[in-house]
């Protein structure tokens, strides 16, 4: 909206512009910003509202009968009774997520960004091109991969890593590293981008300072790299807390997240209590991302 | 803190391309010494072979006592202004230039950054980002950045490149000034030869990897030993001419079948074909066949091409009859007349203003391109 208010301002402020052609321009603005407003009305506003009522109506309604608003509170504290251990575990699951992602992606973006040199382009394809697949084809390859009888599981168990009747199907790390290879492009992309800005002579000049590697790595890449951490951890963090794919084909109902008993809900009708945990979900990353960035210092994040 | 900065037989290699090639060079501790030359010379890469950014193919860099070839930039004490000041953009000026302290865990280094943000007159900006600066605050912040470490060397990297002319002419004296100062080496590397003459107790013209000649700047502009140093440095005038015989303490050298004589010392080398040089302001125009020629060279019959007058003085081109064209200063004194185009004159000089180079060099060596930004000068 506050693009609205900036045009506003700038064609309140030409002063030689004819009164007509004024109007004109602003009205131009306000068409301009229709076909995105409506978008978002349609599919987001009204979505939104639709899922903050649904939370809050009889849950002894269903699809047949019909709800009725009835202003059911406590919908939230009797979901979260039922379900604050896919709720909990799903926050432990993305957190475990987002660090695996920032440890990988990190020397990852940096090495594209700074060291590949004519390897540029071709390691950035690289990262983008699981997106040619689609995200469950993906996920259900790791199925295979890890299961028991593939290779992977049998090479462990030849190695002795794995005992004879271990399994990486159906695990917490199973789960976590789908998780972790499903949103890692989403750490190294803006990871890369702010890497990418970063000018070499300002490490060279860290070292010209008396900084050895680490130091200057500590005081200069890291905190001008800062904008793509905060970036990257949260495109990691808030999609994978929410996700039920990898916990659904990789995981067992020892591993299950708050996504797979929300969609399980919604899939049996019934709506106010998968609607009430969505709510209580939405509104538990928006205070943790509220937090994380205000710790992180978003004055420089630009 | 007497130590010399020694580079000895330092070569850089990039793939099978020379950025430097087998170069020595002695910096006495506590001079200004410039590197000058034309970009792609090599004079930057050998600045960051001192610096420790760059490891030289062959040969060794000590200062004083001290080995460092090897040594990682962030144990030299050597510490570099960088072109563009490579300022840390999420530090405040005060940060940027504790810096350094800190890393060597220098404890109290409070009122020291204040008084070197006094010394380049930013006191008050301490707890301004860099971006809030301008060009010539910024490169005072990068010089304070550096200097508070007490180097024994510092390097600085085209300083000024990035400032407007005349914020740049302040900055020149004002490094100097600052350099005395403080009498810490300032080796400093340049394209612009009139911000090298104005600030360096020592030049080294560098070209192609190379150093072509080192001296102080009126050694330099006085009897240049290349072609190449005889054009970018100031403008010169290379008349081809054959040494034909000796007289006393000079030689004469035949031009065109006129006979003029250039002191021995003068002389890079004493016999067969060369270039005889002079510079512009030192050449004078008389109308034709007005003036003698006791014991002044003379080149006669020339005729006055193009006149510009730029204020303190008037830059005339006189072609000579084998179609030469000469450029020649006038300072407007007023004490003497001026000429129109095709007057014709003569030219003469002092003997002892003339040089000698040797005629396998490039006459045009040194010339600079017209889109060069640092042909001012």
């Amino acid at each position: 909206m506050s693009a609205v208010g900036q045009l506003g301002a700038t064609t309140t402020a030409a002063k030689p512009t004819p009164p007509p052609q004024r109007s004109g321009r602003r009205l131009t603005a306000y068409l301009l910003l229709l076909p995105g407003g409506l978008w978002l009305l349609l599919f987001f506003a009204i979505p939104l509202v639709s899922l903050l009522a649904a939370s809050l109506y009889d849950p002894n309604g269903s699809i047949e009968n019909g709800f009725s608003m009835t202003w059911h509170w406590q919908n939230f504290g009797d979901t979260m009774a039922d379900y604050w251990r896919p709720f909990v575990r799903s926050l432990w699951y993305a957190l475990i997520t987002t660090a695996f992602c920032l440890l990988l992606g990190y020397p990852l973006a940096y090495a594209i960004a700074i060291k590949a040199g004519r390897w540029k382009n071709l390691m950035l394809a690289l990262v983008i091109a699981p997106f040619f697949t689609s995200f469950l084809i993906r996920t259900l390859s790791w199925k295979l991969l890890l299961s028991d009888n593939g290779f992977v599981v049998d090479t462990l168990k030849w190695l002795h890593i794995l005992d004879e009747d271990g399994r990486l199907l159906a695990t917490t790390s199973a789960v976590v590293t789908g998780l972790t290879y499903n949103f890692l492009p989403f750490m190294v992309l803006p990871l890369y981008a702010s890497l990418e800005r970063i000018d070499t002579r300002l490490i060279e000049a860290g070292q010209d300072l008396f900084a050895g590697p680490i130091t200057t790595f500590r005081t200069v890449t890291l905190p001008l790299s800062m904008p793509g951490v905060v970036a990257g951890t949260l495109l990691t963090f808030i999609p994978s807390a929410g996700d039920y794919i990898n916990s659904q084909l990789l995981g067992t109902p020892k591993q299950r997240m708050i996504g797979n008993d929300i969609q399980r809900l919604f899939a049996a009708g019934a709506y106010p209590a998968a609607a009430a945990l969505s709510v209580t979900l939405m509104a538990a990353i928006v205070v943790l991302v509220l937090l994380y960035i205000r710790r992180a210092g978003t004055e420089d994040l630009v | 803190m007497t130590s010399d900065l020694v580079l000895t037989g330092i070569s850089k290699q990039f793939g099978a391309q020379y950025a430097v090639q087998q170069l020595d060079l002695t910096v006495p501790s506590g001079t200004f010494f410039a590197l000058l030359g034309p970009s792609g010379c090599g004079k930057t890469t050998t600045l960051r072979m001192i610096a420790g950014l760059e490891e030289p193919s062959s040969g060794s860099i000590s200062l004083g006592e001290q080995e460092i070839t090897r040594l990682r930039p962030y144990k030299r004490p050597v510490n570099t202004v960088f072109q563009n000041y490579a300022l840390f953009p999420h530090l405040d000026i005060f940060e940027n230039v504790a810096f350094g302290l800190k890393r060597r865990g220098v404890k109290d280094f409070k009122p020291k950054v204040t008084e070197m943000l006094d010394l380049v007159e930013l006191g008050t900006f301490g707890k301004r980002r860099p971006s809030q600066l301008s060009g010539g605050q910024q490169q005072r912040v990068a010089l304070a950045r550096a200097l508070i470490n007490r180097p024994q060397v510092l390097l600085l990297d085209e300083p000024l490149g990035a400032l407007d002319l005349k914020l740049r002419r302040q900055m020149q004296i004002e490094l100097k000034r600052i350099q005395t100062e403080v009498g810490i080496t300032f080796v400093h590397v340049t394209h612009d030869q009139e911000e090298a003459m104005t600030m360096a107790d020592t030049i080294a013209v560098m070209n192609a990897g190379v150093i072509e000649q080192l001296g102080s700047p009126a050694e330099l502009y006085d009897l240049p030993a290349t072609t190449f140093v005889a054009n970018f440095l100031g403008q010169s005038n290379l008349i081809r001419a054959s040494i034909i015989g000796r007289a006393e303490q000079n030689l004469i050298v035949e031009v065109q079948g006129r006979k003029v004589t250039v002191p021995l010392p003068r002389c890079r080398v004493t016999e067969g074909e060369v270039w005889m040089g002079i510079r512009p302001e030192k050449v004078f125009l008389a109308a034709a066949g007005t003036e003698q020629s006791n014991g002044v060279n003379q080149l006669r019959s020339a005729v006055v091409t193009d006149v510009s007058y730029v204020g303190v003085s008037t830059q005339y081109l006189a072609r000579l009859p084998w179609d030469q064209e000469l450029t020649v200063f006038e300072q407007n004194t007023g004490a003497r007349g001026t000429f129109a185009v095709g007057d014709e004159v003569d030219l003469h000089w002092q003997p002892e203003h003339t040089f000698v180079l040797d005629a396998e060099q490039d006459a045009l060596a040194g010339v600079e391109d017209i889109d060069d930004p640092g042909g001012a000068g």
